[in-house]
């Protein structure tokens, strides 16, 4: 576990990249604290530029931008945490089920994967939403839909290389039951890639997110960052404020849990880390 | 090449030290050793894994993983190798200094033609060309079938042989006053090995060039060497010619070594006939490739009626090259494959094994377990000793405390301390794992042990150990073994009877005696006579592990 954290640290822009994520995430929890006004009231005149009464302006209906992104970091972290934890849900349980089983049960689970990934993610993720009418539950849903093939198919590769381990069939011989086998010999081994792929997912799912409520199809009675942009698109010549500061939150939250993904590649899989050289 | 043939060495090493990152398990991978190789002989290096003897031949070549500092001075050509530019190196690498590896497939690049590899060593050292002829020469000097088309032919198509001989003449493309080998057989079957160190010799003998060649087998060096030099934990502990450190070992590490190597003295055979336990007739798998649109399907005979008997406190032997069937036959008994046709019958029940769907399978299982040929692939990295050993044990049902006592028994048996039950496999040498291993395998207290190549992957040194230690849990628990070993002398060592395989066919079988003093088939005797070093290795004096104790003693 030690050598974990040295690993993880030894890379300065995942350190930083946790830093800016934890300092965003506190931000979040904190947000009503931070600033306990309603995001969607009217507080002032309307299309204050930055720096005066409201340290980040206000919107077309005085709103104040600061605590529409203080509020919003909640529902794009939210949201981006709680679809990646259902993609990888579904997955790894298609994913282990197919590379261990093999045979049919692939066979089927990888044309039921493939049928998925033929679809264009985005235009299948706003389909949902607009069939299920906006709201938090069907974001989620639309985005672990669209999230979960590559998810599968990474388990899927782990576990058919992983099954086929002596120390797979030597708990086969002990008698030691499937599911059994599944969940505790094969999984924690196959779990770093995955761990790494679900920080990742996280990312993409903020970046869906922000574009299904840019396109207006977001939860209609939370403020999120790509509903902000979304709504200020029109008055961008006038009010750059409106949409460059959620845009900011945006691109910094994404590159965190990126470089974040990165740091856990590097520390839970040092051996694809082309600058350390060991002795064998 | 000029050189002329007095003593005055081509490499010398003079107080070579490499020391290895902090944390590591000693200081130095090297530690101060002197060496010299002298024109036109082959020194061979000698140790277990860890001993720093491949260290110092990626020194001589400038291979060192970048961290470690190579201090001292390596004399070649009147160039101090251990502090040389790196180009100049370059030039000497290939030229002069010739280099082939353990793993022919991992040196080879699969995706290039095996001519074009040997090509590029011409082109990167500026030779000019044509080179169709001259690598059609080198490849027919390899005894390499049709070089014409062979060297059309990407590395997979080779045979594990073939690719070390492409190898050998990358290696000696450019003439090279020195080859380094490193265990450059130890991949490959004992029939292979032999060819390839005949390759070598004749090579040698031809160019009038050195070797220095680095193994782990007394065997190898025996049959090859011209001196020896034998490493121990970074330092040479003994060197001298080879037939004088064979018959006159004076450190008392060399003795171990030397002991340890398994002769062909087969195992007195049981007196009375025991009571059979395992009965396997006319087992067959085939596997077949399906068809592809454009390549016809194919059909491989992995196993084909192979029949074999194990009674109670019993050894039965199956030895056979890679792609005998042995290994293919082991997973069939446990049921871990499935056999096309055969009979497989255990002791008690009234079934073909074989028959049985999973469920049915489900009660038999404990009475049969196997040990694996690799210490590090068989153990689940992300689980401790204890779970691992007594996996078996809780899925029938019994309770943690007891499972806990069985566990700390079951180490105590393999010679391990039972503290090593909460730690992870990590923590533990080759030999240790294996050792945990058959402590895993033993838990359900089986009636039979299939044991797929275990000392395989192992130093001759801890081989001799773990083998002492399947016959001494045979003994005391009279469980019937059925040993896959590659290795003659192993079998000889344990076995009270063996089966021949080659290419899923049983060509002989019979008492360890029999088979290995009077055999009948000529494979058999072919296998015999690959044995590395035989003949030429002094008689044992006395029980191999009786040093290793000694051994043992003295190093704590």
């Amino acid at each position: 576990m030690r050598d974990f954290f040295q690993r993880f640290c030894e890379n300065r822009g995942a350190l930083v990249g946790l830093v800016v994520l934890t300092v965003i995430i506190l931000v979040a929890i904190t947000a009503p604290l931070l600033s306990p006004v309603d995001p969607w009231r009217s507080l002032g005149r309307p299309l204050q530029p930055p720096g005066g009464e409201f340290a980040l302006g206000t919107d077309m209906l005085g709103r104040d931008v600061l605590a529409g992104i203080l509020h919003g970091a909640r529902i794009s972290l939210w949201i981006g945490i709680l679809s990646a934890v259902v993609a990888a849900l579904i997955g790894v349980t298609m994913g282990a089920i197919a590379g261990f089983f093999g045979g049919w049960v692939d066979d089927v689970l990888v044309r039921i994967t493939e049928f998925f990934q033929t679809i264009p993610s985005f235009i299948f993720a706003i389909l949902l939403v607009a069939i299920l009418t906006p709201g938090l539950t069907s974001i989620v849903v639309a985005i672990a839909v669209v999230t979960w093939p590559p998810i599968a198919r990474l388990a899927r590769a782990e576990f058919m290389t992983l099954r086929s381990r002596e120390f797979v069939e030597a708990a086969v011989l002990s008698g030691v039951s499937r599911p059994r086998i599944i969940l505790r010999e094969v999984l924690p081994n196959a779990v770093s890639p995955l761990i790494v792929m679900g920080s990742l997912t996280v990312a993409t799912a903020i970046l869906t997110e922000s574009a299904l409520s840019f396109l207006g199809l977001g939860d209609p009675n939370r403020i999120s960052w790509g509903y902000m942009i979304g709504a200020a698109r029109t008055v961008f010549r006038h009010a750059w404020w409106l949409s460059v500061f959620p845009g900011l939150a945006i691109v910094l939250t994404v590159l965190a849990i990126n470089l974040v993904g990165e740091g856990l590649n590097d520390a839970l899989n040092p051996h694809l880390k082309g600058r350390r050289v060991g002795v064998q | 090449m000029g050189q002329d043939t007095t003593s005055t060495p081509l490499v010398s090493i003079e107080g070579l030290r490499i020391s290895l990152p902090l944390g590591s398990d000693r200081v130095m991978a090297v530690d101060g050793i002197d060496l010299s190789v002298k024109p036109g002989k082959i020194l061979c290096i000698v140790g277990e894994s860890g001993s720093g003897k491949s260290m110092t031949a990626h020194a001589i070549m400038g291979l060192v993983p970048k961290p470690l500092k190579v201090e001292g001075a390596i004399h070649f050509d009147g160039h101090n190798l251990a502090d040389i530019a790196p180009s100049v190196h370059r030039g000497i690498r290939g030229s002069r200094i010739g280099m082939v590896f353990q793993e022919p497939m991992a040196a080879l690049n699969p995706v290039m033609k095996v001519g074009k590899q040997i090509e590029e060593v011409f082109r990167f050292h500026n030779i000019p060309g044509p080179y169709d002829d001259r690598i059609v020469a080198l490849l027919d000097s390899m005894g390499l079938p049709e070089p014409e088309l062979l060297r059309h032919a990407y590395p997979f198509r080779l045979s594990g042989g073939q690719r070390q001989r492409v190898m050998i003449a990358m290696a000696l493309a450019l003439d090279p006053a020195l080859l380094i080998a490193d265990e450059p057989t130890t991949a490959l079957d004992v029939t292979t090995q032999k060819q390839i160190l005949n390759l070598l010799k004749t090579a040698q003998h031809e160019r009038q060039m050195s070797i220095m060649l680095i193994t782990h087998d007394f065997g190898v060096v025996a049959e090859i060497g011209d001196e020896v030099a034998v490493m121990q934990e970074g330092r040479i502990v003994e060197r001298g010619a080879v037939k004088d450190v064979l018959h006159d070992p004076q450190h008392p590490y060399t003795q171990t070594l030397l002991a340890a190597v398994p002769d062909l003295s087969p195992r007195p055979a049981a007196d009375a006939e025991p009571a059979p336990l395992l009965s396997a007739a006319n087992v067959s798998k085939t596997y077949r490739t399906r068809s592809g649109w454009f390549t016809p399907g194919r059909e491989v005979h992995a196993v084909q009626n192979v029949s074999l008997q194990l009674g109670r406190g019993e050894t039965v032997g199956v030895v056979g090259e890679s792609g005998s069937g042995k290994s293919t036959f082991a997973r069939i008994v446990v049921r871990l494959l499935t056999a096309d046709e055969g009979d497989v019958r255990l002791d008690g029940v009234d079934a073909n094994l074989l028959d049985l769907d999973t469920r049915q399978l489900a009660p038999l299982r404990k009475r049969v377990q196997m040990v694996f040929q690799d210490p590090f692939a068989s153990l689940n990295p992300r689980r401790t000793v204890f779970e691992i050993v007594a996996q078996g044990l809780r899925a029938h049902g019994v309770g943690r405390r007891e499972a806990r006592r069985r566990v700390e028994e079951l180490l105590d048996l393999v010679a391990l301390d039972p503290s090593a039950a909460d730690r992870y496999p990590n923590a533990f040498s080759g030999g240790q794992r294996q050792r945990i291993g058959i402590a895993r395998a033993l838990a359900l207290e089986p009636d039979v042990i299939v044991a797929d190549e275990p000392v395989s992957a192992l130093d001759v040194s801890i081989q001799a150990r773990v083998l002492d230690l399947f016959a001494d849990i045979q003994k005391r628990l009279g469980i019937g073994l059925l040993f896959i070993t590659h290795d003659l002398r192993v079998a000889a060592q344990i076995c009270d009877r063996v089966i021949v395989m080659r290419k899923g066919e049983v060509v002989e079988a019979g008492t360890s005696a029999q088979v290995l003093f009077d055999p009948q088939h000529e494979y058999t005797r072919l296998l015999i006579d690959s044995i590395p070093g035989r003949g030429q290795m002094p008689k044992k004096h006395g029980p191999a592990t009786a040093a290793a104790e000694a051994m043992e003693r003295t190093r704590e």
